[in-house]
C-alpha cells in the first residue's frame, strides 16, 4: 500500500499530463475532433477466421487515410468492439455505438443473421451503416451500403459457367439461415432458367460438423455439380470429409475460398475443383492488388489470408471518405445523400467500384476461382464491372423511395 | 445387390453416429456421468487433443503417436486443473457449471490469441472404397471398432482392476471408502485426469476428419451431454445402448428428412427421456433389476 501510492500517483500525473498534452496537441495541430468511425465484426467465435483479414484492413485504410491528412481535415477514429459472431453482442454494441460513442458511421457484420439483428436499430436511428461482405443480396434501406458482392454478381455468373463445364444436374448443400435459404432460391432459379433440373437440396444447421450422411445423399443423387454454401468452422469439417469419402464431384461456391480460405487451410485434395465467384482472392495479380497485398503485409504480417471480405472493408472506408468530402459535412443525412447520389467510386484492390444510386450496392469485377488438386489456384475467366442490377430490376430505388426492406426473389417489392 | 449395399450404407451411418456419440460422451461420462461435475470445458478438453494431434503430426510425428500426444496432454491439463480449481468443486454442481464454463471460455479465447483463428489440418488416412454408387472413408469405418475396444477397455478398468474397484468406491461413498484406506483425493484427481485423456482421445481421433478451430469443441458439447444424460449415471451399462438408440434416430431421420430434422430427432429423443425415465437407460435398468 505504502509503496504502491506514490507510484500510482506518479502515473495519474503522467496520464494527466499527456492527456492534457493530447487534447493541446489535438486543439492546435489537427484542427477538429476526429471523426468516429464504428466497428463491429467478429475478432472471436465461429466466424472469426474471415473476419480478423477485414478488422487489419479497416486499420490500414484508415492509417493511410489519417497519414495523408484524414478527411476535411479531420483524423478518423476505429471504435472496434468485437462481437464474438453473436447476434446479441451485436445488437448490444450497435446501441453502445450510437446511444453512447455516437458514431459517425458504422461497419460491420459478417453473417447476414447478425446484419439483420443489427439493421432495424440503424434504422431506428437513422444510422449511417456499410454492410462490407458478400451476401445473399436484397437489402434495400435507405441507410445501408453494401460494398459485398450479390447472387445477380456471383452466381448469374458462376452457375450457367460450371453447367456448361460439367453438366444439368445440380445438388445444393447450404447453411440453414437468411444467407443459406435465399442464395440456394438464387441457385435453383438460375439452375432452371439454363434448362438444369435439381437433384437435391439440403439445408445444414450451423452446429452440424459430421457430414458422412449428407455425402451419402449426394453420391445417391449423382448430381453433375454440387454447389457448397455452408458457413463457418463447423460446416467446413464437410471438405475433408467428402474428400476422405471420395467423393469427386466438381463444386461450386459463393462463400468459400474468398472468405475464410480453405484452400489454405485444408490438406489438398479437400478442395479440388472447387469453383468460386469473388470480387477478390489475394492470388489476384494485377499492380492494384500486388500494391495492395505489399502494403497490407507490411502492416500485418500476421494475417493469413487478404481475404474478399478485406478487400471490401478496405473500399467501404474509402467510399466513406469520398461520399463525407462530396457532402462537405459528416452530418449522416448529408453523408447518405451524397453516396446514393451517383459518381461515388474508389480504386481498390480488384479495380473500381462504385456505388449504384438505386440499390446502394457497388459494381465488381467478379473473378472465377478455381481450386486445382494441389490447391493452387487459377483464375479461368474474369467478368469486367458487373452491376448489382437485381434491386433496381424488381422496384427498388432509393433515389426515389425511401425504403428498409429486404427483398428476394419469392419476396419482391409491391409495386 | 443394390439392396445390401443400401442396407451397408444405412449400416454405415448407423456406425458413424454411433462412433461419434461414444466417443464424445466417453470422457464426460466419467467426469459428469459418474464424478458429478458438469464439466462445460469437455468440448476444450477435446479441443486441446485435436490441437496437439495437429501441431505434432504436422511436426512430423507419426499419427498413431501424435495421438497419443494429443491424449496425454488433454490429461495433463485435467490433472493440473483438477489440482487447482476442480477439487474444491465436488458436489457443489451449480459452482462446477461456473467454473467449468469460465474454463471453457478461457480456453477457446486463449487458444484463439495463441494459435490464431485456425490451424492448417490434416488429411484423413486410409483412403476410401467403393461400394455400388457409394464410396466410404476407411478411415471413418473404422472408428466405431476403436469406439466399441475402448468401451470394452473401460468396462475391463473400472470391473476387473484395483483402480477401478476403488474408484467406484470412492464416488458412491467417499467416507466410507476413507475409513477403508482408499486415498479418495488420489482417485478424484486419476479419475478426473482419465476423463479429460478419453476426451483428448476423441479429440485426436476425430482431429484428422474435421477443422482445428479453437471454436471446435461446440461441435462435440451437445452430443456429448445429449448421450450422458440418455445414458445415466452408470457409464458401463449405460453409454452404449443410449449411442445406439441416438444413432438410429438420428441416422434414420438424417437420412429420410436431412441434417436438421436429424438433429431435432437427436434432442426430442432427450427430452423424452429425462421425462420417460429421469434416470437414463442405466437408471432404469438396475431399477427393473432391483438394482438400487
Amino acid at each position: 500500500m505504502n509503496s504502491a501510492f506514490p507510484l500510482r500517483f506518479v502515473r495519474s500525473l503522467a496520464t494527466g499530463t499527456l492527456a492534457t498534452m493530447s487534447i493541446l496537441m489535438s486543439g492546435h495541430a489537427l484542427g477538429a475532433d476526429p471523426i468516429k468511425v464504428g466497428i463491429l465484426e467478429d475478432q472471436s467465435g465461429n466466424f472469426a477466421i474471415a473476419v480478423i483479414p477485414k478488422i487489419y484492413a479497416y486499420q490500414l485504410a484508415v492509417d493511410e487515410i489519417n497519414a495523408k491528412g484524414g478527411v476535411l481535415g479531420r483524423q478518423l477514429k476505429i471504435i472496434h468492439y468485437d462481437t464474438q459472431s453473436d447476434n446479441t453482442r451485436f445488437q448490444e454494441f450497435a446501441r453502445r455505438q450510437i446511444q453512447q460513442d455516437k458514431v459517425d458511421v458504422i461497419f460491420g457484420a459478417f453473417s447476414s443473421a447478425s446484419r439483420e439483428a443489427i439493421r432495424p436499430i440503424m434504422d431506428r436511428s437513422k444510422q449511417l451503416y456499410f454492410y462490407n461482405n458478400q451476401y445473399e443480396g436484397g437489402v434495400c434501406d435507405s441507410n445501408v451500403f453494401v460494398t459485398g458482392a450479390v447472387p445477380e454478381q456471383q452466381f448469374s455468373t458462376l452457375i450457367p459457367w460450371v453447367m456448361e463445364k460439367y453438366g444439368k444436374k445440380v445438388y445444393t448443400i447450404a447453411a440453414d439461415y437468411n444467407f443459406g435459404q435465399i442464395s440456394a432460391e438464387w441457385v435453383r432459379n438460375i439452375v432452371k432458367e439454363n434448362g438444369g433440373t435439381m437433384v437435391g437440396e439440403e439445408f445444414i444447421p450451423l452446429s452440424v460438423s459430421q457430414f458422412s450422411q449428407t455425402i451419402q445423399n449426394i453420391q445417391k443423387a449423382k448430381p453433375d455439380v454440387l454447389v457448397t454454401l455452408l458457413v463457418g468452422a463447423n460446416q467446413a469439417s464437410f471438405y475433408e470429409q467428402q474428400a476422405a469419402a471420395n467423393l469427386n464431384i466438381p463444386m461450386a461456391s459463393s462463400v468459400n475460398v474468398g472468405q475464410a480460405y480453405e484452400h489454405k487451410r485444408f490438406k489438398a485434395p479437400a478442395l479440388k475443383d472447387m469453383y468460386v465467384t469473388a470480387n477478390y482472392v489475394e492470388e489476384v495479380v494485377s499492380p492494384a492488388s500486388d500494391d495492395f497485398k505489399k502494403r497490407f503485409r507490411a502492416k500485418f504480417p500476421q494475417v493469413e489470408y487478404i481475404n474478399q471480405e478485406a478487400a471490401n472493408a478496405y473500399d467501404a472506408i474509402y467510399l466513406y471518405k469520398a461520399g463525407v468530402e462530396k457532402a462537405g459535412s459528416t452530418d449522416q443525412a448529408k453523408v447518405k445523400a451524397a453516396l446514393g447520389g451517383g459518381g461515388i467510386c474508389t480504386d481498390g484492390p480488384s479495380g473500381k467500384v462504385c456505388l449504384d444510386p438505386k440499390s446502394h450496392h457497388t459494381s465488381h469485377r467478379i473473378y472465377l476461382i478455381h481450386v486445382k488438386a494441389d490447391h493452387s489456384v487459377d483464375i479461368p475467366k474474369v467478368w469486367d464491372d458487373i452491376q448489382p442490377y437485381w434491386l433496381g430490376t424488381v422496384g427498388c430505388d432509393l433515389s426515389k423511395k425511401a425504403d428498409q426492406s429486404q427483398y428476394t426473389p419469392s419476396n419482391l417489392p409491391k409495386k | 445387390m443394390t439392396f445390401l449395399v443400401e442396407a451397408y450404407a444405412f449400416f454405415y451411418q448407423l456406425a458413424d453416429s454411433f462412433a461419434f456419440l461414444v466417443l464424445c460422451g466417453l470422457g464426460l461420462a466419467i467426469i459428469f456421468g459418474m464424478m458429478g461435475v458438469i464439466n462445460l470445458a469437455h468440448g476444450e478438453f477435446i479441443m486441446c487433443g485435436a490441437y496437439v494431434t495437429v501441431l505434432s503430426a504436422r511436426a512430423g510425428v507419426p499419427l498413431p503417436f501424435a495421438m497419443l500426444c494429443g491424449t496425454l496432454a488433454a490429461g495433463l491439463v485435467g490433472l493440473i486443473l483438477e489440482f487447482l480449481i476442480i477439487r474444491r468443486l465436488y458436489h457443489r454442481l451449480f459452482d462446477s457449471i461456473v467454473a467449468t464454463w469460465a474454463l471453457s471460455l478461457i480456453a477457446t479465447q486463449g487458444m484463439l490469441i495463441v494459435a490464431g483463428p485456425s490451424i492448417e489440418g490434416l488429411k484423413t488416412p486410409f483412403g476410401s472404397f467403393e461400394l455400388g454408387a457409394y464410396s466410404f472413408s476407411v478411415y471413418r469405418a473404422l472408428l466405431p471398432l476403436i469406439a466399441l475396444l475402448l468401451l470394452g477397455a473401460l468396462y475391463w478398468l473400472f470391473m476387473r482392476t484395483r483402480f477401478g474397484i476403488h474408484s467406484r468406491a470412492t464416488i458412491q461413498d467417499p467416507n466410507m471408502a476413507r475409513a477403508l484406506g482408499a486415498n479418495t483425493s488420489r482417485i478424484y484427481s486419476q479419475t478426473f485426469t482419465l476423463g479429460a485423456a478419453l476426451a483428448g482421445l476423441t479429440g485426436a481421433l476425430y482431429a484428422p476428419t474435421i477443422t482445428a478451430v479453437p471454436t471446435m469443441g461446440q461441435a462435440f458439447i451437445v452430443q456429448s451431454f445429449v448421450t450422458v444424460v440418455v445414458s445415466g449415471a452408470d457409464v458401463m451399462l449405460g453409454l452404449a445402448p443410449s449411442a445406439a438408440v441416438l444413432a438410429f434416430i438420428q441416422s434414420l431421420l438424417t437420412r429420410s428428412y436431412g441434417q436438421l430434422i436429424g438433429q431435432i430427432g437427436l434432442l426430442l429423443t432427450v427430452i423424452v427421456v429425462v421425462r420417460v425415465l429421469p434416470k437414463g437407460i442405466s437408471g432404469w435398468a438396475l431399477q427393473r433389476n432391483g438394482g438400487r
